[in-house]
């Protein structure tokens, strides 16, 4: 067995140093009817590498690659570009192998690491601080609301209808367990965000008011207003940002005075791979930072004096505060916060506006192309590098249909809001620095077909 | 001015209807250094016993109990950037906040200084 | 002859002084391929590029008048400058590649690298999360069949594949445990946690709304059944035990904890970040548990990383399986893979407590699983316990007599082994042997865990060392143990070959620096 080096010797030889005649006897501890009498049944033997890479390739082929063909998919996950370099540096086995970095004397290239994308995170959001990453962005989002709750002491939360639908779901689960109470609607098919409507809610009652920046159906808007409502009553604004290639082009949320922002960060560095593992961002203002959940890497000095890195400011969390840490987090995603941070170090701010403007202009051009088809049309007055478009029927067949024709046409509304009957017609299309012309004509030739 | 310790190493000095509290220099010796101390909040109400605030160390974080009960006035809000405070003057500059007491019969339950000296030698 | 003489030496002068260590001096401060590494911030400049963009096309932007207009600050490095700061960095750091990572509780185990070429498949890392099911049928197999392996390798009957690390698993068991007592109109309040607990046992705990209080350990180092028996009561929801514990033995009582739980309208989990010790030997649902995470990271071996991302299956027994949350996948009779999600719920799975994630769960790290399990076949896994446990048990005998090890009289342990720093001399700690065994070349144990033994060190060495690499580590931490008795005084500064020595954290955490300043803002700070 090719992972294991230990031979039937060197077991003969350890059993007997521990004073043991067979394995057995170190499981004594195992009540006997709950041993097993040889391997689990049921399952195959070991297998060659050449075996097993077969098996998974024939699940692998059985799938569609995004690559492959025409594809605007996304709410929430984004197909960009990754430089080869980025896969390269993450194949490190420094960076791959290591575990979270305890000891800080070994670690530093974790540890610095996290320090600059700490730096580009809290830079790109507009805000002071940002920790080392969370899970993702639905769950950075829930963090988000939770840190509220202990700053503000209130359990009254607005959520915008913008705010993506997973997104809710996750906080809908959870609140049901701590009691906070959501407000929250299905978004409707128009134009402008629900900006107005969520100033009318806030209370003094209100921890917070969570704004999704673009929102699920690609427009922005600006929120400068709701944040000053929420201040006035001492309630705070968390903004999500699950396309942060867009802070490339539009204003921050920090900028806009949000206190909290979080968001999903998998669009740099990190690929589709069906959903996972990501890397949730995670920032606010400075005056808030001991109220933080997760992971902060802090600059210090070594006895000699030199400059070094180290996880601080850890008793907030489980491991040392238990029952009262801000937050049950583990762990980071610290593999893919390096892939994020090594994309945007290749970007550097002019590849990022390059292509957060690349984005837009192909994202424009294909909405004016789809927009001429009899029976669509562009909800949005402003986007980013998705938008919605209405049909005159639903979208769920249409979509589906046109997988069959190896076109990846986007993201049904009806999937997203099975509950919500008029949402159907909305298919929200995404489009990057990936899609080329071709691929949008022959989406909007498709789409003709389907509507004719 | 009177001065009261309790078993869970807190100090107590009582000036008229006011007492200010603060974590005695044996707690800070055993706790190593202090990076942050979360004080109260000015107006909180405290029973005796309630968690009052927070006092970390690198590797830990302990909970301040409210020694006496009453209604918190002030707090020490340099401790806000000099959390060394604690360690360097535990029992005079590094105090946490100050309540009016609510129930001074309280106090008659605390340690005097010989009592406490006694009991922190018995550890 | 031509006599051809010129060319470098070939020899050494004869008879030079050897310096005294440290009266060498670089111009750089560098030490040959140790090598310091500014940040991006110093070097990178927001002007130069790592990446070629085509033309945007020429359209009219649509942004809302919310067109950027501060500096981001964001500096860039070329492609060139790009890979060698980060493989500078890289070498700063500790990693299983390495060598023996024997940190206890973690399972650092080598990572095969044919899972990480698998996961770069692109039917795997291509594929969006919201495509048509029927384009991505591949994807859904792959995640039914490693859930077939986790159920049957824990022989239980159904599992939640969504949450992303071992704690955030632990919170879908514990929002599971509480849904299902929810459903008999049975409120509860308590969860019992035994004090040796990971720290994400009462932290979940509490995160669900739960109130959490200790159960004592017995002096074997184990639950105090009869101390867990006389708390249970009609307030008390469940139980979280980690077994093996996290003293690295196994719970000899689990069945009847479970039974005296269940007995009590209870409900167990069970915490699996130990379930390497165990795998392919015993089967959790044998001893009555009704929950329990599985962290991908550590039995099945996906990369740590650096510090995640992780994945954190979690197991259901017939109780718990239908509250367990969004989405999982079903196979139809057909063969088809159906994603069960919000627009099929209701009809299918309508207690579910609900979605904890968007999307479904971590793709990238179920195919590297899978592609462990498939490796190396029930057989394999078997013998991956054993080994696991019979490296353990080595080292704990072997160094039994130089370092304390409290439970050692408990019998074996099982694939991690715990001692203590008592004996040491000259206020030396266990944090000194830590540093200590870096200078050795070693990254150090698991320190000060599990709380319940003072000065612990909790070593696990896996089941992907060699004999020969387990005989040298003993030999270092032997060697260093015997110091730390000895009070050598240079252990409490050492380590004195890392790229670092120690750290301040106490300045770190009183005035904390999370993100780069211009050197101008520090000078102020400073003020």
């Amino acid at each position: 067995m090719r992972y294991l080096p230990l031979t039937p010797h060197d077991r003969q030889d350890m059993l007997a140093t521990v004073g043991v005649s067979s394995i057995d006897e170190l499981f004594v501890d195992v009540p006997e009817d709950a041993r097993l009498d040889g391997p689990i049944r049921d399952l195959p033997m070991h297998a060659g590498e050449m075996a097993v890479e077969a098996h998974m390739k024939k699940l692998a082929k059985n799938n569609s690659a995004a690559g492959d063909m025409p594809f605007f998919l996304g709410a929430g996950a984004y197909r960009h570009h990754v430089p080869a370099s980025v896969d390269h540096i993450i194949q490190r086995g420094e960076f791959l192998t290591a575990y979270t970095p305890y000891q800080p004397e070994i670690a530093q290239g974790t540890l610095q690491t996290l320090f600059e994308f700490q730096t580009q995170v809290a830079r790109l959001f507009g805000v002071d601080v940002a920790n080392a990453s969370m899970y993702d962005g639905s769950t950075a989002c829930w963090e988000a609301i939770v840190m509220a709750r202990r700053i503000t002491k209130r359990g009254k939360v607005i959520l915008s209808s913008g705010l993506h639908p997973h997104y809710v779901s996750v906080a809908e689960t959870m609140a049901r367990f701590t009691k906070d109470q959501l407000v929250n609607a299905a978004p409707t098919l128009e134009a402008a965000t629900d900006g107005a409507n969520l100033l009318d809610q806030i209370d003094d009652d209100t921890s917070c008011v969570v704004v999704q920046y673009p929102d699920i159906l690609g427009r922005i808007s600006d929120m400068s207003a709701l944040v000053e409502k929420a201040h006035n009553h001492k309630a705070l604004l968390i903004a999500v940002v699950t396309e942060p290639v867009a802070l490339g082009a539009i204003t921050s949320p920090g900028q806009m005075g949000a206190d909290i922002v979080v968001g999903e960060g998998q669009s740099l560095g990190v690929g589709l791979q069906f959903g996972g593992p990501y890397v949730g961002l995670f920032g606010c203002k400075q005056k808030y930072v001991r109220q933080m959940p997760g992971r902060l890497c802090g600059e210090t000095v070594d006895s000699e004096g030199k400059r070094g890195f180290v996880l601080t400011l850890s008793t907030r969390e489980q491991h040392i505060r238990r029952e009262k840490a801000t937050s049950n987090i583990c762990t980071n995603s610290g593999l893919c916060a390096l892939a994020f941070t090594a994309h945007m170090t290749l970007l550097g701010e002019k590849g990022l506006r390059e292509l957060a403007m690349l984005n837009h202009k192909k994202a424009v051009a294909a909405a004016d192309r789809l927009a001429k088809i009899d029976g669509v049309s562009v909800l949005n007055e402003s986007f980013f590098n998705e938008f919605t478009l209405v049909l005159d029927k639903d979208t769920r067949p249409i979509v589906r249909k046109l997988a069959d024709q190896k076109i990846l046409a986007g993201v049904s509304l009806g999937r997203l809001y099975p509950d919500e009957g008029k949402l159907a017609h909305g298919l929200i299309v995404a489009v990057t620095e990936t899609t080329s012309d071709e691929d949008v004509e022959i989406l909007a030739t498709a789409l003709e077909g389907e509507l004719a | 001015m009177s001065r009261y310790y309790t078993d869970e190493h807190e100090w107590v000095d009582v000036e008229g209807e006011t007492a200010t509290v603060g974590i005695t220099d044996y707690a800070q010796e055993q706790l190593g250094d202090i990076v942050f101390v979360e004080t109260p909040e000015i107006g909180a109400e405290l029973s005796q016993g309630d968690d009052a605030a927070v006092v970390e160390s690198v590797k830990a974080a302990s909970d301040v109990y409210a020694a006496v009960s009453g209604t918190v006035v002030e707090v020490n809000d340099a401790l806000e950037d000099e959390p060394a405070l604690v360690n360097s003057s535990a029992e005079e500059d590094g105090w946490f906040f100050r309540v009016t007491l609510s129930d001074k019969s309280e106090l008659d339950d605390l340690m005097g200084e010989k009592a406490y000296k006694a009991f922190v030698d018995g550890l | 002859m031509n006599m051809l003489t010129e060319g470098r030496p070939t020899k050494q002068e004869a008879n030079i002084a050897m310096p005294e260590p440290g009266a060498v001096q670089t111009h750089t401060g560098n030490r040959a391929l140790m090598v310091d590494e500014p940040l991006i911030f110093e070097t990178g400049s927001p002007d130069r590029s790592g990446v070629d963009l085509p033309e945007a096309p020429a359209v009219d932007s649509r942004l809302g008048g919310l067109e950027r207009d501060d500096a981001i600050g964001i500096p860039g490095l070329s492609e060139a400058e790009t890979v060698r700061h980060y493989t500078r960095l890289s070498r700063q750091n500790y990693a299983i590649d390495v060598g023996l990572f024997p940190l206890g509780s973690c399972t650092m185990k080598h990572n095969p690298r044919l899972n990480e070429k698998m996961a770069r498949l692109k039917g795997f890392s291509d594929i969006h999360p919201l495509q048509p099911v029927d384009s991505v049928q591949g994807a859904l197999g792959l995640i039914y069949e490693l859930a077939t392996w986790l159920k049957t390798l824990t022989g239980m009957p159904a599992v939640a594949m969504s949450p992303k690390a071992g704690a955030h698993g632990e919170l879908c068991g514990i929002l599971a445990i509480r849904s299902a007592l929810e459903a008999r109109g049975d409120a509860r309040e308590v969860i019992l946690v035994p004090e040796s607990a990971h720290g994400t046992n009462p932290a979940t705990a509490a995160f669900a709304g739960y109130k959490v209080e200790d159960i004592p350990a017995n002096a074997d180092g184990r639950v105090d059944l009869d101390a867990l028996k006389a708390r249970l009561g009609p307030d008390v929801a469940g139980v979280m035990i980690t077994n093996p514990n996290t003293c690295g033995l196994f719970e000899p009582d689990m069945k009847a904890i479970s039974d005296a739980v269940h007995e009590a309208g209870g409900l167990v989990y069970c915490d699996g970040a130990n379930f390497n010790a165990i795998v392919g030997r015993v089967r959790p649902g044998d001893l009555g548990i009704d929950a329990m995470h599985i962290n991908l990271h550590k039995t099945f071996s996906t990369p740590h990383g650096g510090g995640g991302p992780g994945s954190g299956p979690v197991v259901f027994s017939e109780a718990l399986a239908p509250f367990a949350p969004l989405p999982f996948v079903e196979k139809s009779e057909d063969g088809h893979f159906r994603l069960v999600e919000e627009e099929t719920a209701e009809e299918h799975h309508a207690s579910s407590f609900g979605r904890m994630v968007a999307f479904h769960g971590q793709m990238g790290m179920f195919t590297r699983a899978l592609t462990y399990m498939l490796s190396h076949g029930a057989d394999g896994l078997k013998q991956v316990a054993e080994d696991a446990v019979l490296n353990a048990n080595y080292v704990l005998r072997s160094l039994e007599d130089v370092l304390d090890a409290p439970f050692a009289k408990s019998g074996p342990c099982m694939h991690e082994a715990l001692f203590s720093d008592k004996g040491f001399s000259n206020g030396l700690t266990t944090l000194d042997l830590a540093k200590g065994l870096i200078d050795e070349g070693y990254h150090p144990m698991t320190m000060y865990f599990p709380l319940v033994v003072h000065g612990a060190m909790l070593v696990e060495p896996t089941e992907t060392e060699s004999k020969a690499a387990i005989d040298q580590f003993i030999g270092a931490l032997r060697s260093v143990a015997e110091r730390a008795k000895a009070g050598d005084e240079l252990l409490k500064s050492a380590p004195h070959f890392a790229p670092r020595r120690r750290l301040d954290e106490t300045q770190a955490a009183r005035k904390p620096i999370l993100v780069w300043q211009e050197p101008e803002e520090y000078a102020e700070a400073a003020e």
